[in-house]
């Protein structure tokens, strides 16, 4: 595999009287050139490095995904599965699954999708992703019938099986030829065969640089219009290409000009820079953006009390944190629900709180109540990303209100990541509190959401919540017959999350994306894609 | 003079071992983890031990130097920890946009800055003089980012002269090529015309009270002529000393301007590399900048003895 080629090598003579020869020419009257008639060149979130799907839940390697593979099943705007790949057929006892792959899915390199493929994809999703990973605790057998069906049985049932293989972010069900998807969990794939909407241009690819795509023209789509991630995928542009920008005044600059058609992320405070140009469209793709939220550590003093988590609780406020994050009261909410707003589990339940916080005097009574010796809180402060550096700056100065002893340690992300997942004491290297964000559909049920594991220090999330009653009350959540003994469980999971704090959810926040008008069909869903989406001149 | 080269280039090997050795060091003791950045946010701690132990990560330190040294003797720095892509193609496509900035650059810094240095320098004192001394105090003073960004206002977004970001290669066309590589070329310029600019006044300064000056205008010499082939060639080692750093430095990395224009360049790549914890890429990067500082070093000490015959090696 090369990126390098030779035709674009590096020739120090050439360049060197080209450069002479720039010098000697005027300076001025080279305009920009247009953008090729077909191609949409996006500025995304953030350059792909990663180009595993499934050993990364960066959510940019997630968007590439959704650009050169295809999804079992699909999930649509009503977040109801629906067949992408496959259809599905469940039996009356709940636990034989039946999937037939549709006509006409075909690799890039030509042979046909098979059910091998299907299975070792679904079982390298199973390794890596955490609701697989408990419907993959009840699954017997995984085999193929015939080259187009497939059969799943459980030993139990478990009928959120079917959301849980249609979600659209964490770690969506991507199909990869077999011998890609036997690769093991922890290493990183090197072959890129897709059988999705676009083909990887290998080629073109600069880490950090840019990413190109081009359509895919054996790829078949579905019949039915499409909706989030299914539907029928028409691909009607020749070309996307992924431009890495590190500096967002300069994307903003670059879309204001028209060098480039989508700006994924707009930040609120430039807005005003874009709102005069009439040849753009600023808007949030969807109504389902990030949930942001501390995370307190289980294992070390002071939160190793319930008490005093409690009082932590209690001293935080979503509205001041989200002043300092947001600013713009467009573009942030308060509210209550784990699950996120909207989302057909949300709910308020244990959430009065945060709801009514800040109250610092209740929260010194609990600290008082609960013994608090003034053991200092180490608050980690990530200060390279935007999105987490205001958090803990205001979340540090309410604690404090609360009589919290605050020790807020500034840091780079990287060092945040490392310290997070020690388990070691504060005085060894370990933590007591830190910030992170979510989109809302990473967390929109008890499976989906990742705080939601009681598994302790074994299997939990950082933090590493010990809550045996809570996982007991997931596996009830997976198994529920109906959607309302569904909503009461994801209700009462909820309220025992906030009793015990699991974690705080300080609010939510949406990041409008920036779109040239000359482009038309953008999908409204919480994953950019390019498919449905014309361009014109 | 051979010779003395040949001392020079062996004498820069123990140089870039130590380097090797610090930067290898320095980067594991430091916090960080790239399984982290490749596994993302909801790896459990389980899941990042096994991608650690995929990258080799949970190997001794002196296992890991040594399978490294043993790499860079056969001339392989590796891959990327994090895209899995070879450090040299890394590299490879990131030399060109520096190297051309760079040249530009140095280009435009050359063409303005020597001779507004001479100039101030004959005018000593003159309006023009202290024109060149306040062009020269705005060049240092005003961050590059800020000059970058009013340049784009200005020649991108209002005139629409020139595109806002972006990097062409020059075999794809010179039109394409200068357009994108003008304005941060001038950007960056900027510094290096005020730094240069001074450091030739204040030589020239220096040598134009010399008897020779006074003997050559003596002669009946223009004094295009006595400022240019008398009192420049003598004044030019200091100049050539801060030509030479600075252009070293820019090719180690203009990081802000790479940003602020967009160009795919290796100061880009460096702090990329670093904010991921990628150690191949930076251990490659810093013994690369590590080697051209001592090329670059070893070209200016033989230029002088070009420049002052007096200096022989």
């Amino acid at each position: 595999m090369t990126f390098f080629s030779p035709a674009s090598a590096f020739r120090p003579a050439r360049l060197v009287r080209s450069a002479l020869l720039a010098s000697a020419l005027a300076l001025t009257g080279f305009a920009a050139g247009p953008a090729a008639a077909q191609e949409i060149r996006a500025v995304m979130h953030s350059g792909i490095r990663v180009l595993d799907p499934v050993i990364t839940t960066a959510h940019i390697t997630r968007n590439h995904g959704y650009m050169i593979y295809d999804t079992l099943l699909g999930m649509d705007e009503n977040l109801k599965p629906q067949p992408q790949m496959a259809s599905w057929m469940v039996s009356d006892d709940q636990l034989t699954y039946t999937f037939t792959l549709r006509d006409g899915l075909k690799w890039t390199d030509g042979q046909p999708v098979t059910s091998a493929d299907a299975i070792a994809s679904l079982k390298r999703w199973g390794e890596r992703d955490g609701g697989a990973q408990m419907l993959f605790k009840y699954v017997e057998s995984l085999a193929a019938e015939s080259d187009k069906t497939f059969v799943m049985k459980l030993s139990q049932p478990f009928s959120y099986a079917i959301e849980l293989m249609a979600k659209p972010s964490g770690l969506p069900t991507f199909i990869m030829p077999e011998r890609v998807a036997k690769t093991p969990s922890s290493e990183a794939i090197t072959d890129y065969t897709g059988s999705g909407p676009f083909k990887f241009v290998e080629a073109e690819f600069e880490p950090g640089v840019r990413a190109v795509y081009e359509k895919n023209a054996d790829y078949v789509p579905r019949d039915e219009p499409p909706s989030w991630t299914a539907g029928g995928k028409v691909v009607k542009v020749d070309k996307v290409t992924w431009v890495v920008m590190p500096d967002a005044q300069t994307a903003v600059n670059a879309i204001n000009s028209g060098e480039i058609d989508f700006l994924e992320q707009t930040p609120i405070d430039l807005l005003p820079l874009l709102s005069a140009n009439p040849d753009l469209t600023v808007k949030t793709l969807g109504k389902y953006g990030y949930q942001t939220m501390a995370r307190l550590n289980w294992l070390n003093p002071p939160f190793d009390k319930v008490e005093i988590r409690r009082a932590a609780l209690t001293a935080l406020g979503q509205q001041p944190i989200l002043a300092a994050l947001v600013g713009n009261p467009d573009y942030m909410k308060v509210y209550g629900t784990m699950y996120g707003c909207d989302t057909p589990y949300a709910t308020e339940a244990g959430a009065e709180p945060i709801l009514n916080g800040p109250q610092p005097e209740k929260a010194k009574e609990m600290l008082k109540e609960a013994g608090y010796d003034g053991t200092p809180i180490v608050l980690m402060q990530p200060t390279d990303v935007a999105s987490l550096a205001a958090q803990p700056v205001v979340a540090a100065q309410l604690l404090r209100q609360g009589g919290f002893t605050v020790d807020m340690q500034p840091m780079d992300w990287q060092t945040l990541v490392t310290r997070r997942a020690s388990q070691a004491s504060v005085k060894d290297g370990g933590w007591n509190l830190f910030f992170t964000n979510w989109i809302v559909p990473e967390v929109w049920s008890p499976i989906n959401n990742p705080m939601l594991n009681g598994g302790g220090k074994a299997a939990a999330w950082f933090g590493w919540p010990d809550d045996t009653k809570l996982d007991e009350m997931r596996v009830k959540f997976a198994s529920a017959t109906s959607e309302d003994e569904r909503k009461t469980i994801a209700a009462d999971i909820q309220a025992h999350a906030y009793e015990v704090v699991n974690y705080i959810p300080v609010g939510e926040y949406l990041i409008p994306a920036t779109i040239s008008n000359t482009l038309d069909g953008m999908l409204e869903m919480p994953v950019p894609v390019f498919w449905s989406v014309t361009k014109s001149e | 003079m051979l010779a003395y080269i040949a001392r020079r280039i062996l004498a820069s090997v123990p140089v870039l071992l130590v380097v090797a050795l610090f930067v290898f060091l320095l980067l594991r003791l430091t916090p960080g983890d790239p399984a982290a950045i490749i596994a993302g946010d909801m790896a459990t701690p389980d899941q990042l031990e096994r991608i650690r132990d995929s990258l080799g990560l949970n190997e001794p330190l002196l296992t890991q130097f040594v399978t490294w040294s043993g790499q860079l003797l056969s001339g392989d720095f590796g891959s990327s920890l994090i895209s899995r892509t070879p450090v040299l193609t890394l590299i490879g496509q990131r030399l060109e946009p520096t190297l051309s900035l760079a040249i530009v650059t140095m280009i435009i810094t050359l063409v303005l800055s020597i001779p507004m240095g001479v100039i101030a320098a004959w005018r000593h004192g003159s309006l023009t003089d202290n024109a060149v001394m306040a062009i020269s105090v705005l060049g240092f003073s005003i961050p590059v980012f800020v000059t970058g960004y009013i340049f784009i206002q200005i020649f991108a977004i209002d005139l629409r002269l020139l595109p806002v970001q972006g990097f062409r290669s020059v075999f794809d066309g010179v039109g394409p090529f200068l357009a994108r590589i003008v304005l941060p070329a001038f950007t960056l310029a900027t510094i290096y015309i005020a730094l240069i600019a001074r450091m030739t006044r204040a030589a020239m300064l220096e040598v134009l009270d010399e008897d020779y000056i006074r003997t050559a205008r003596a002669k009946g010499l223009t004094e295009r002529i006595v400022l240019f082939r008398h009192a420049l060639r003598n004044a030019a080692v200091p100049i050539l000393t801060v030509v030479g750093t600075g252009f070293a430095l820019m090719i180690s990395g203009v990081v802000v301007t790479e940003s602020v224009f967009n160009i795919p360049g290796l100061g880009r790549l460096t702090v990329d590399a670093i904010l991921a914890r990628d150690y191949p890429v930076i251990q490659a990067l810093i013994l690369l900048t590590s080697g051209i500082y001592v090329v670059i070093n070893l070209l200016i000490d033989i230029s002088y003895a070009f420049m002052d015959p007096r200096i022989r090696y």
